[in-house]
Formats: structure tokens, C-alpha cells, sequence
């Protein structure tokens, strides 16, 4: 069954739910009895369809962080740039930030749409080996706001899992919403067949963003995700004109290092503050190709880097269940 | 102490309702809703903060209150006090966990859930303004919030981007949002709004320039104001200090006054 069937009422808990067929909302829905059973929480059959379809995905990484608008977005896209300047590397990015979806915009992609298939939904390709899919491109106009409960983001993210043909694909990497919520669980549950590398962990140094990054770090643990690592990002800004230093976000609990040392985590880097980075996702293009020598942009080389060795040297654990 | 309750529910001694509203995550919304809470007390206000991002609560520590005990009384829960004379008043999932760190990993319906309990369920007593907080995007967290308030009243939002397209895209749809949900929108707030060095005094745009401007343009909103990256505001913020008691002389602080004024200007109209 559909998770929000077509004929539930509003606040419908989600067929997978506890709730499912208990809540208050179920008084009068004609799937309450099915629900209440259990019958619709048996596994759900997309699992392993979406594990069929993505045997031809070699890695799976996803970007995640507790907290909002620390560059998750920005990294996600800029690791599949890098990773598709290989052009024998076939390259997939899956936005599953269902009510804030950058990025189209961030790779320069807005206003393309999405096709369908006989094989299912045709991603929009940035290059010839970079496919790209997020809800943006179902959406007909900028200002169109994806108004939706946590039941029917999942089902949207099933979809993309199961419906989308990303054809041979050597990475997909999947950017994510800030926080530890539907989205979050309906990722790892819809791959618990195929099996997740690992994520990246994007924070920024100060404790306000470090506060919530630990949350996230407790999810994956929670969820058996292996950390493939931390980034700080917005770690310091050198000013144009003098080139002397700020630290515009200060870590004052000592920023990602501490914590990467205090949970025994992997620090793949800093990447400082450079306003050019926000005028290329502004513009759609790729920062490392903008401005290759900056400081930012090799610092983002490194950290793919390490997460390409990361990738060879660790297999996707594969769930047969 | 407990605040006396009417028959009416938790609610009815609020004069005002503004949420904090933004499409995007990381813009300062918590850092606005917090500076705007303190610029409200030192104008005599009775405030309330409520918290609803629940995966990400950011409220107590930017208001150095720690974990408290929340206690309840006949008229339900109390909310926590930032200050010893009680005239601001919190409620943030932040106080509900026993081990900071612990991860709140909750689907839609229980976030509905417990966002209904702090809408209904708290004790605010007399406030002249009940900011809320929330987390980015269009979801449970946001219906939650205006389905359990719309017995009361909601007076309007702020709605906070930065200044770059990748922000506003996201904001555009938030407007959307509280057109939809027919609440008011009290303005737009463009935060990280140019760094200016403190070695050269140069000013540089790190998250590009005029955003939010465009954007009260483009949506027919009135543009509150502009407030800068400030280091000192963040550093504040880290130690939950009161960055308009700290620093009262710059132009941080003016951009504050001014929205703040904008904001009640708009309340009493």
C-alpha cells in the first residue's frame, strides 16, 4: 500500500507508522481496519526493488548535517563536479530536500524538467556523465512551495530511489535537509537493501551548528551509517583587501577538530569562507572550475580525494534482507 | 512560579503572535528571533520564545539557560525564564533532553504532536509577544504551528533569508507558504548582510549583495532591514550573552533597533 493512500485523510500517521490504523486521524478512513491489522506495515516491497535497481550504483554517499544552511548543498554539488571531471566516472547527485531544493539552481539546472520513460524517470544531465534529480524539476515555477506532510515527502523519495533511471552509476550522492527527520529515515530505510558507503558530515565552527552536528553524528550511529567524515565549512575568512584573518563563525568550543577528536572522526578538512563560492551557486557553475586556485577550491580537491580513497578501499555492505 | 491560566486555554493572555519564518536553513532565524526578543524586553515587553525546530533546537543556548528542569503546574507546563524577573519566557525541546546530544529522530505525526502540547499545553501567562521559532522549509513542524494557533491569533511572520539567490529561491517559497496559510507577512529581514573587516574596515559581500531587497520588491513585502555578519554577534550568541547590552554602539545593534521598531509599529497598526 501506498504510504499516504489517495483516499486518507489529511492527518494520515503513514501506513508504515505505529500509529497506523490507531491515530485519531484513522476514525473513517477506509484502510483503517488493513492499517490496524499490520498488514500494511509487512516490509515494504519497494526496498527491494530499489536494491534491484541500484546494483548498477557502485557507491552511495550521503551529505548530511544537523543543521541548516552549513553548505551541504554546496559541498554535495561541488563533490560531483570534481568526481565527474573523471570522464570515465558516471556521476549521480539526488536532492532529497523536498521543501528547499538548491540544487537545480546550484548546478545551474532551473527551469529544466523532468522526462519519463518506458524505463522510469530520465534525470536532467549537467554533463554527459553527471545526471542529476531533485524536486525542483517537477515544480513549474520558482515561487510553487511543496506544502507536504512527512508521509508524502517519503513516498516522493521512494520514487526517486525506485523510479528514476540512473542507468550504470559509479557514485550517487545524495544531498540531504538539514536535521534528523523524515527524510532522513526514509533515505536509510529505502537503502537498507542496497546498502550505504557512508555519509559526510558538513558543520560549521561555532557550537550552535557543532550542537546539532552531534545529533547527527547519534543518528548514524542509531542507524548504522559509517562517518566517512567531517568537513568544517566557513572555517575563516581572509579579507580582499588586507588579507588578514576573521573567524566570522568562531569555534569557540574548538570547532570541528574537538568534537572529530572527543568522537574519534575523521577531520577531511577546512574549507574557508570565499565569496566567490556563493556567486557560483548563485550563477550555476562550478566554483572549482571558476576559480581553480583558491584556497577553497583546493581544499575541496583534498577532501574529495579522501573520499575517493574512502570509497575504494570500503564496499558497499550489502543487505540481502 | 506558575502563571494564573483563563478559561480560554494557554493563549489567551498573548497579545501577539509573530512566527519566524524561513524557506532556508542557516540564515538566522534563531539569531534573529532571539536578538528580537531581547530588543523587546529592553523596551518593556512581556516575551515569550517558542521553539519548534525540534531536531535542531537552538533557542537555550543562545539565551544561556542551560538545562532547566521544566515543571508543571494546574495550567500546564512552565515555560523557562531567561531572566530573573520572568519577563522572558521559553519553551524548546532543548529542555526535554536528558543528554544533550541525544538525537530527536521523530517522523512528521509525533512532531505534530508534541508542537500541538506547546502550543496548548504551556503556561505562558501575560505576554505582549510570542515569537516562534521554527525550522526551514513547508512541513509537519510549520502546519503543526498554525493549525494549533489558529484559535488564537497569528499577527503576521518575519521572514529572514541572506542575501544570495540560492536563500531568496528557497524564501519565495515560504512566501508562498504564508499566502496559502493566509498569515500576514510583517517583513522580510536580509541577515549576513556584508562583513566588514575589523583590520581594514573593508566591506565585503561573502554571501553576495541586495537579495533580500529584491525579494520584498519582487513579492510586494516591506523590506525590515538589513543586519550585517557581525563576529561579536556570533560570539554572543555562542556564550548566550546579550549582544545589545554588549555592544549598544554598533551598527548591528542599529539594524536591530530598527527592525524591532518596524515590527511593533506594524503590531499596533
Amino acid at each position: 500500500m501506498a504510504d499516504v493512500p489517495n483516499d486518507a485523510p489529511e492527518h494520515c500517521p503513514g501506513t508504515s507508522s505505529d500509529q497506523a490504523g490507531k491515530s485519531s486521524a484513522c476514525q473513517g478512513c477506509p484502510n483503517q481496519n488493513i492499517c490496524a491489522s499490520g498488514a500494511a506495515k509487512a516490509p515494504d516491497p519497494a526496498i527491494e526493488e530499489i536494491r534491484q535497481k541500484l546494483t548498477s550504483v557502485k557507491h552511495k554517499i550521503l551529505v548530511l548535517s544537523g543543521k541548516g544552511g552549513v553548505g551541504k548543498s554546496t559541498f554535495s554539488a561541488h563533490l560531483s563536479h570534481a568526481l565527474a571531471s573523471d570522464d570515465s566516472k558516471e556521476i549521480a547527485l539526488l536532492d532529497v530536500d523536498i521543501c528547499g531544493p538548491s540544487i537545480p539552481k546550484i548546478m545551474g539546472l532551473e527551469g529544466e524538467q523532468v522526462h519519463q520513460s518506458g524505463s522510469g524517470w530520465s534525470p536532467v544531465y549537467v554533463e554527459d556523465n553527471l545526471a542529476v534529480m531533485s524536486i525542483g524539476f517537477l515544480l513549474s515555477s520558482p515561487d510553487d512551495a511543496v506544502i507536504w506532510r512527512g508521509p508524502k515527502k517519503n513516498g516522493m523519495i521512494k520514487q526517486f530511489l525506485r523510479d528514476v533511471d540512473w542507468g550504470e552509476v559509479d557514485y550517487l550522492i545524495v544531498d540531504t535537509p538539514p536535521g534528523t527527520s523524515d527524510e532522513h529515515l526514509s533515505i536509510v530505510q529505502y537503502l537498507s537493501g542496497a546498502g550505504i558507503d557512508g555519509a559526510v558530515i558538513i558543520t560549521t565552527p561555532q557550537e550552535v551548528s557543532l550542537q546539532d552536528v552531534r545529533k547527527e553524528i547519534r543518528f548514524c550511529k542509531k542507524v548504522k551509517i559509517p562517518v566517512i567524515g567531517v568537513i568544517e565549512n566557513m572555517s575563516g575568512f581572509v579579507c580582499p583587501k588586507c588579507k588578514n584573518t576573521s573567524q566570522i563563525f568562531p569555534p569557540t568550543t574548538g570547532g570541528a577538530q574537538r568534537m572529530c577528536e572527543e568522537l574519534n572522526l575523521p577531520l577531511l578538512g577546512r574549507v574557508p569562507l570565499d565569496p566567490r563560492i556563493g556567486r557560483s551557486c548563485d550563477e550555476g557553475r562550478s566554483f572549482l572550475t571558476e576559480v581553480p586556485d583558491s584556497p577553497a577550491a583546493v581544499a575541496y580537491q583534498n577532501i574529495v580525494q579522501k573520499i575517493r580513497d574512502y570509497s575504494s578501499s570500503h564496499s558497499t555492505p550489502d543487505d540481502p534482507c | 512560579m506558575c502563571a494564573c491560566l483563563s478559561e480560554k486555554g494557554s493563549l489567551a493572555q498573548v497579545k501577539h503572535v509573530v512566527l519566524v519564518l524561513s524557506g532556508k536553513g542557516g540564515v538566522g532565524k534563531s539569531t534573529i528571533t532571539t536578538e528580537l526578543a531581547l530588543a523587546l524586553v529592553h523596551a518593556g515587553k512581556k516575551v515569550g520564545i517558542l521553539d519548534v525546530d525540534l531536531c535542531g533546537p537552538s533557542i537555550p543556548r543562545m539565551l544561556s539557560v542551560g538545562k532547566p528542569e521544566v515543571h508543571q503546574c494546574d495550567a500546564g507546563w512552565v515555560p523557562v525564564y531567561a531572566d530573573p524577573q520572568q519577563k522572558l519566557a521559553i519553551m524548546s525541546i532543548g529542555f526535554l533532553l536528558e543528554d544533550s546530544d541525544e538525537a530527536v529522530i521523530w517522523r512528521g505525526p509525533k512532531k505534530t504532536a508534541l508542537i500541538g502540547q506547546f502550543v496548548s499545553d504551556v503556561a505562558w501567562g501575560e505576554l505582549d509577544i510570542l515569537l516562534v521559532d521554527t525550522p526551514p522549509g513547508t512541513s509537519d513542524e510549520h502546519l503543526a504551528v498554525l493549525e494549533n494557533l489558529r484559535k488564537h491569533r497569528v499577527d503576521g511572520a518575519v521572514l529572514v533569508t541572506t542575501p544570495q539567490a540560492v536563500s531568496t529561491g528557497d524564501v519565495r517559497r515560504e512566501i508562498t507558504f504564508c499566502k496559502k496559510t493566509a498569515v500576514k507577512i510583517l517583513g522580510i529581514v536580509e541577515n549576513m548582510s556584508g562583513f566588514v573587516c575589523p583590520h581594514c574596515s573593508e566591506c565585503s559581500n561573502v554571501f553576495s549583495k541586495g537579495g533580500g531587497e529584491e525579494l520584498a520588491k519582487l513579492t510586494g513585502s516591506v523590506f525590515l532591514g538589513s543586519v550585517p555578519l557581525d563576529p561579536l554577534l556570533t560570539a554572543t550568541l555562542e556564550e548566550g550573552r546579550d549582544f545589545l547590552q554588549a555592544f549598544p554602539e554598533s551598527s548591528t545593534y542599529t539594524a536591530i533597533s530598527q527592525i524591532v521598531n518596524t515590527v511593533l509599529s506594524s503590531l499596533d497598526a
